[in-house]
């Protein structure tokens, strides 16, 4: 057991570090410190440039594109992006998608599919959630009947309606759990399909959360006309897809990195603030030791994440361990939101969203939008699974009770 | 002993909440915070007007109801419970408050005028740097002739926008921190040098930042005691602390109400989300943290009139007050899983306004602080 780097990994670390400060968009370093919403071509801005340097699915398997990298180098650029502030990738075709494609596709559906999630050429969508389905995933009802058209190819028919569709206003495709064959136990009736976005009976409407943010939407599938070929695996055995999708979400939830860049962000704010008698707000007993917690906290995060990636590379997928990963990392990142909110005292009622222009902010500017992350932050202990289903995974899974 | 409301209490009470469930349904609310000016100045002649709430805490021959802290907390409880933004704290509690202590020749005047709804006080304290150090004050006020003249910055000026008249803090001796050489000033929103940049705020209300450049007052701007307002200005916040606690407390009763009804009717693995243990002892540790909240509002506009015991009295409620709306506010989200975090339910403006109430006049580890060494003396 030793945590040292070796001279060859000091020298990745000094690559990538040089690489991000030489080609990171400047037009979306720009849209992202005046705390805008981006369009739809800058979120994939960076992708882009990473994707041309062949960097940007460090969790592939190396003949699809990944990087071959070791788990120490993939915890180096995780460190190295999130310090430099780097937008995450989106994780719904890289990192959710993906994975279930090159286990369960055929060799046809990962030609057609995934080339395009590695060049962000495809923006995919998650149709997982239903009103009626959220812990209760297996519940669900989005119906699937299969027909022979009049053209004599074979199609899903699909009717109803997903939730919690994170950026689904601009994707051109969606992965869907969908019902097959409604008599059969929940979890063994379900299907895994893709489906283009833009076929006829697909409507999107947005969700406004209460930070007042557009990052959600309802979709309603209405005879939606879906060609077989389209579904991943077996029929009926959408339910593998979905665990196997849930578990590598889950293994990214835990945020390590962005949350010591958060906490690193958070004692320069706290250094910076004022306390009530003047001193440094880091200086303040009470404070620092929220502080001082938090890290200590983190620190027993990352040691179990690293222990988990380890078990990893020595050939164990994510197993339901990944469900402690959830939990803490969200806990910490609603902590770390907590803290930055509370050290800006006054500064941080104000509600100014776009800084863009002459619209400056009001207070310092690190205040400009703590509260909304912090009421958006809600979110990560309730999606993924909420942190009280994490703790049945653990109990069954783990525990065995 | 007696914790029971008087029969006029009670009415004040329906009166209240009988004239917000008429005219102020979430929606409503929503659709007036969501656009300028983000209130209703007919909602304001209505409080004047027909029901007669803002003289609640006055005396009679003022013109008002006769009422004190208790009278502020029944309103301001029932305000919490429908999200009000219009500005009776700052008005009548501390507006009032500053009045009604200090003896100003005006008073009577002012506090007739704020009982008929048409002078309405923003409390301008905060400074950018001051955290929530009520002393700590660099807007200074200096003599010139018989008068003053105001210079500075004051910080997140709640219901500035809708204000006729300002409560401004100001240095007029000593240093930065220092508890001598505070003055309190009554000032005209229109004066000369007065400018302000209005915004909304996180949970719906409306605040400003507030300029004073050589803004002249004349000698009985004065509120109180020149050098030495600091007694008044503690005063006046520990009741406002009161009367919030009391919103805080209107605000965690709907959280955990909402809560309930929720998770009662919310159905997943085949019955209601509420008979789930794990869920059902959240929601009984939510009802505990509102009722010890409750219990700490009582305690503190029990005792807010009594100097001896006042300061004590408002930092161990505000404590209280504070931990239940982060613990009540968040799991009330958590509970209602994905539906809590939308705009359009209700819950997530109770959140939020809860998030602001927590840190309102000071946040737990201020109150905390203030407590220990009241109670336990300076530390080693």
């Amino acid at each position: 057991m030793n945590l040292d780097f070796t001279p060859e990994e000091n020298a990745f670390r000094d690559e990538v570090r040089t690489f991000i400060k030489e080609n990171y968009p400047a037009d979306l370093r720009k849209a992202q410190d005046e705390h805008r919403s981006l369009t739809k071509d800058e979120y994939l801005l960076w992708h882009k440039v990473l994707a041309k340097k062949g960097w940007v699915a460090p969790g592939w398997p190396k003949e699809l594109g990944g990087t071959g990298w070791t788990p120490t180098q993939k915890y180096i650029w995780s460190e190295e992006t999130a310090r430099a502030d780097c937008l995450p990738i989106l994780p719904f075709g890289m990192s959710m998608l993906a994975p279930v494609l090159y286990t369960f596709g055929t060799d046809e559906q990962k030609k057609q599919f995934l080339p395009d999630i590695y060049n962000g050429v495809t923006w995919w969508c998650q149709g997982y959630s239903e009103p009626g389905a959220g812990s209760d995933l297996a519940s669900l009802k989005c119906k699937a009947e299969r027909i022979t058209a009049d053209d004599g190819k074979e199609y899903y028919i699909v009717n109803g309606q997903k939730t919690w569709t994170t950026l689904g206003q601009y994707a051109d495709w969606g992965f869907f759990l969908v019902r097959t064959d409604p008599n059969s136990k929940p979890q063994s009736g379900i299907s895994f399909l893709l489906i283009d976005m833009k076929t006829p009976g697909i409507e999107v409407r947005p969700i406004i959360t209460l930070e007042g943010g557009h990052e959600v939407n309802d979709v309603f599938l209405d005879n939606v006309k879906v060609p077989v070929e389209n579904r991943i695996f077996h029929e009926n055995q959408g339910w593998t897809c979905a665990k196997a999708l849930l578990a590598h979400e889950r293994s990214g939830i835990a945020g390590v990195a962005r949350s010591k860049r958060n906490l690193e962000k958070l004692r320069t704010i706290a250094n910076t603030e004022r306390s009530d008698t003047g001193s440094a707000l880091l200086s303040d007993a009470f404070f620092r030791r929220k502080v001082a917690e938090l890290e200590i906290d983190l620190t027993a995060l990352e040691f179990t994440e690293l222990r988990t990636l380890a078990g990893e590379s020595s050939g164990k997928g994510p197993g339901p361990e990944s469900s402690i990963l959830k939990i803490k990392g969200t806990e910490i990142q609603q902590r770390l939101q907590e803290l930055a909110l509370e050290a800006v005292g006054h500064y941080g009622a104000p509600f100014l969203r776009d800084l863009s222009g002459s619209n400056a902010g009001v207070g310092p500017d690190y205040a400009n939008g703590l509260a909304g992350d912090m009421f958006n932050g809600r979110k990560t202990s309730i999606y993924g699974g909420s942190n009280e289903i994490q703790r049945n995974i653990i109990a069954k899974m783990v525990l065995g009770l | 002993m007696d914790f029971s409301f008087t029969e006029e209490q009670s009415m004040l009470r329906d009166t209240v909440a009988s004239y917000l469930g008429d005219h102020y349904d979430f929606d409503k609310r929503r659709a007036v915070v969501s656009k300028e000016p983000g209130w209703r100045p007919e909602v304001w002649k209505a409080f004047a007007e027909d029901l007669g709430i803002l003289g609640a805490p006055f005396s009679e021959e003022l013109g008002g109801l006769g009422g004190g802290p208790i009278e502020n907390m029944i309103v301001m409880e029932e305000f919490g419970k429908a999200l009000v933004v219009e500005p009776y704290l700052g008005t009548v509690v501390i507006g009032g408050g500053f009045l009604k202590h200090s003896g100003h020749a005006a008073a009577a005047d002012l506090i007739g005028g704020i009982i008929e709804g048409k002078v309405i006080f923003a409390f301008a304290q905060a400074e950018p740097q001051g955290r929530y150090n009520l002393a700590s004050v660099t807007t200074t006020a200096k003599k010139d002739g018989a008068g003053w003249t105001l210079n500075g910055q004051k910080a997140v000026v709640i219901g500035a926008p809708f204000a006729t008249h300002f409560i401004v803090t100001a240095r007029t001796a000593g240093g930065e921190r220092d508890v001598q050489g505070v003055s309190v000033f009554l000032v005209e929103k229109g004066a000369k040098g007065v400018t302000t940049r209005d915004y909304p705020t996180v949970d719906g209300f409306r605040a400003s930042e507030v300029y004073f450049e050589n803004v002249s007052l004349g000698a009985d701007a004065l509120i109180g005691p020149a050098d030495n307002g600091m007694p008044l200005v503690e005063k006046v916040v520990d009741e406002a602390i009161a009367a919030t606690c009391a919103e805080a407390c209107g605000v965690l009763r709907k959280l955990h109400e909402g809560t309930l009804e929720y998770t009662k009717q919310r159905k997943q693995f085949g019955q209601p989300i509420s008979s789930f243990q794990v869920l059902q002892h959240r929601m009984v540790d939510m009802f505990i943290n509102v009722e010890q909240a409750v219990s700490m509002t009582y305690m503190a506009n029990i005792k807010v009139g009594d100097d001896a015991e006042r300061a004590k009295a408002a930092s161990a409620a505000k404590v209280q007050i504070g931990k239940a709306c982060k613990f009540v506010g968040q799991n009330a989200i958590q509970l209602h899983g994905g539906m809590g975090m939308t705009d359009e339910m209700a819950i997530g403006h109770y959140f939020k306004r809860a998030t602001m109430l927590e840190s309102a006049f000071g946040s737990v580890d201020h109150h905390l602080a203030r407590y220990e060494f009241l109670s336990l003396g300076k530390a080693a």
